[in-house]
């Protein structure tokens, strides 16, 4: 097996050497936002004239952050033990694409260089990655105690009370966590690639 | 009646936490076919890896714990009703100590009771027998598998498919290609043939209650299961989608009476967490298989 490290921030010459089809692992900061989180990106940091003073402490931290960093698609199962730390019991991947209309101005905005998930985003996050320099990782649906596993810790949580724990921006530090390049910098999508060539295949078995 | 809730939440807690041994072994056999530098080839260790971890510590295999659906064939004399109250008990009791997800929720006001229990949930299917002993079979199906499978109605020109074998064939080819990596392949496909709508999607999920490697009685679906399984893995999908010789690791076919006007063809699909486990209770012994 061979993988390739991603030790997080990633230079933006490291995610255009990728392909897809690469198996990748990721060390270090990584933030889980899903439905909510992006819909609270939108509303406050993009279409607002001007982002409201509450939040600009959160805005600063997502940009320092993100600057190179990796966004991860998940609602995770938390607990919190006598010591008020917070642990991530499971962690699978969700569904990615209904973050699709929302993404390609959340990478280009925070400079991210991978979005982890699962079963594809669509052209307009494909195009994003190849203007700005991302990436798409798919994690594996349904691995979720060998993914709360390599996160090794929750460093903090943003807006949890607001939008309720799963769909929060959970901050980890993971440690080999395991993804496979789908969506390149390049302009290719596995999922496009496989689905052309399985149809293909079909129609010659019928 | 005998108080059996604990024996219960210990069959829940096997099929949430410990992956049987056939799909294990078919995971493994999957492996060594693939690659070995390719994708498909380390998301099927991952996957092992991930089986053994949960094995190991007691969670859950995946997250979505899925809809807990109970198969009950208990001998003459059993209060069905008693056995319902038990096991529901038993449902809330394993979602509490965190073996099942609370996952039910009320479709219309989108409220989740945190306990797994509603009117309809989880699912049970009683039936007499006449063994003298109490089975409970149990399988957990996934939510994003459950959304990939998918029901024909032959003929369908789109894909000349007619009402014989070779159209159930093509339906069947068409559900897996249709599905790609989405329901977290590589999957076991359940298919009925025939029925109305609702019995056909009942009978396709029973088939994997099935041994992985047991023989299919009737000789032509024996054949076609076989036949299926191969060509399937021609598609080239692979494990989550990514590509590769597994996407499926085997099909199980079944058929029930139709009327004349109708022909169906159900596929539903199983992902590699294919979690199922049965409880026998014979002269007051339990196991748990
Ligand atoms: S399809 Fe199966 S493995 Fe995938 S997330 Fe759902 S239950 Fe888990």
């Amino acid at each position: 097996m061979t993988s390739i490290d991603l030790h997080i921030p990633i230079s933006e010459e490291q995610i255009r050497s990728l392909h897809v089809g690469d198996q990748v692992r990721l060390y270090g900061v990584v933030i889980t936002a899903r439905d909510a989180a992006h819909k609270y990106i939108e509303d406050t940091f993009m279409h607002a004239s001007a982002i409201p003073d509450s939040e600009q402490a959160v805005h600063e931290e997502l940009k320092r952050l993100w600057a190179g960093g990796v966004m991860y698609h998940c609602g995770p199962v938390v607990s919190r033990d006598a010591a008020g730390r917070w642990r991530f019991v499971s962690a699978g991947p969700t569904t990615s694409i209904r973050e699709e209309p929302y993404e390609a101005d959340v990478i280009h905005h925070f400079g991210l260089r991978a979005v982890i998930g699962k079963g594809g985003m669509g052209p307009k996050t494909l195009a994003a990655c190849r203007e700005y320099g991302a990436v798409y990782l798919h994690a594996v649906g349904g691995a979720a105690t060998l993914i709360a596993d390599s996160v090794q810790e929750v460093l903090t949580v943003f807006k949890k009370d607001e939008l309720g724990v799963p769909e929060a921006f959970w901050v980890v530090r993971v440690d080999g966590f395991p993804a496979v390049v789908t969506m390149d910098a390049h302009g290719q999508s596995l999922h496009e690639k496989v689905f052309e060539a399985s149809k293909q295949r079909l129609a010659e078995l019928v | 009646m005998e108080n059996l809730v604990p024996h219960f939440i210990e069959l829940i807690r096997r099929s949430s936490t410990d992956l049987p041994a056939d799909m294990e072994t078919a995971l493994r056999r999957a492996r060594e076919q693939e690659d070995p530098t390719s994708a498909a080839q380390s998301t099927l260790d991952v996957i092992l890896e991930n089986v053994r971890l949960s094995r190991e510590r007691s969670t859950p295999i995946c997250q979505d714990t899925g809809t807990p659906i109970f198969y009950i064939y208990y001998p003459a004399g059993w209060s069905t009703l008693a056995l319902k109250q038990q096991i529901r008990t038993a449902v809330a009791e394993a979602t509490a100590r965190s073996y099942l997800r609370p996952n039910s929720v009320d479709t219309l006001t989108g409220k989740n009771p945190g306990n797994n229990l509603g009117d309809d949930f989880p699912s049970f299917h009683f039936e007499e027998w006449e063994e003298d002993y109490l089975k409970v079979d149990l399988m957990l199906k996934g939510g994003g598998c459950e959304n990939v499978g998918a029901q024909y109605s032959l003929p369908d020109t789109r894909l000349g498919a007619n009402r014989d074998l070779e159209g159930v064939r093509r339906a069947v080819l068409d559900a897996v290609q249709q599905a790609q990596g989405m329901g977290c392949a590589p999957a076991v496909i359940g298919v009925a043939v025939g029925g109305d709508r609702g019995a056909s999607y009942i009978k396709s999920k029973e088939q994997f209650y099935r041994p992985l490697d047991d023989t299919n009685p009737d000789p032509k679906l024996a054949a076609l299961e076989g036949r299926l399984t191969r060509e399937a893995n021609t598609l080239g999908i692979g494990p989550m989608g990514f590509g590769g010789k597994t996407t499926v690791l085997s099909v199980k076919i079944d058929s029930l009476e139709r009327l004349p006007a109708s022909y169906f063809v159900t596929a539903s699909y199983m992902c590699w967490a294919d979690r199922r486990r049965t409880l026998i209770y014979r002269n007051g012994q339990v196991t748990i298989e």
